[in-house]
């Protein structure tokens, strides 16, 4: 992993996610350079063991993948396992 | 419309939104709280959503179905917060010329629904303890990838 420069950003937890880390959001400063590795930041913030694998994850409400480059001043949503219906 | 709401859904009411002259068809599918899941007394459901997403996403995933299928109209409408047994908590409905499209595209969509959109679901059970549910083709998948080496 390259160095990364640390940004602000806000994280929106959502369902099991908000109840494990007991905020619906917060604001983080990270060196994070993926959603990857923003959800491992946040995973050992709030003693979560959850795998990415079947999460989802959005930057200002568009969808995207666990390689996406988080920016300064992003909105990053994680969405645990989904089940409507 | 592609909605979320809070009120109890009116499938007539939704069903005749779709009316069109050249369609022929109609199938709808309703998805009701029931009181059992895997062995468990259920009592009552919460449902969770994030609108702006569902709305956009779920508008993808008609779109899919219109290309896929020569339809005329579809819409779908999710509840969220607190249901109780025998509430409708997810209608789909396909208007189009035949019923074998109108058929599969309602199956596309409500199956696309539950594994894409993000919406999450809490079951309250009789015994008081509560847990969220997994959509039952990601649990599958889950189990396939848990059985193979992950390549996400």
């Amino acid at each position: 992993m390259s160095e990364q420069p640390s940004k602000t950003i806000q994280v929106r937890y959502f369902a099991l996610f908000r109840e494990r880390a007991g905020v619906s959001a917060e604001q983080l400063t990270t060196t994070a350079g993926t959603t990857l590795e923003l959800f491992e930041a946040t995973r050992e913030r709030h003693g979560s063991t959850e795998p990415h694998g079947h999460c989802k994850v959005a930057i200002n409400d568009v969808m995207v993948g666990w390689d996406a480059p988080i920016r300064d001043g992003d909105t990053v949503l994680l969405f645990p396992p989904v089940g409507g219906g | 419309m592609v909605a979320i709401v809070t009120e109890a859904i009116d499938p007539a009411i939704q069903a005749k939104q779709l009316r069109n002259p050249a369609a022929g068809g109609y199938a709808s599918f309703e998805g009701w709280v029931r009181n059992e899941n895997e062995g468990r007394e259920v009592r009552r459901l919460e449902y969770e959503a994030y609108e702006p997403l569902v709305i956009t996403e779920g508008q993808r995933i008609i779109a899919e179905a219109g290309e896929r299928w020569p339809i005329i109209a579809a819409d779908f409408v999710h509840r969220s917060g607190l249901l109780e047994l025998g509430d409708c908590a997810v209608w789909v409905g396909v208007a189009a010329k035949h019923r074998d499209e109108a058929f599969k595209a309602g199956r596309y969509i409500i199956d696309e629904l539950k594994v894409r959109l993000p919406i999450w679901k809490k079951e309250h059970y009789v015994d008081g303890d509560s847990g969220w549910v997994n959509c039952e083709r990601c649990a599958a998948h889950a189990h396939d990838d848990a059985a193979h080496t992950h390549h996400d």
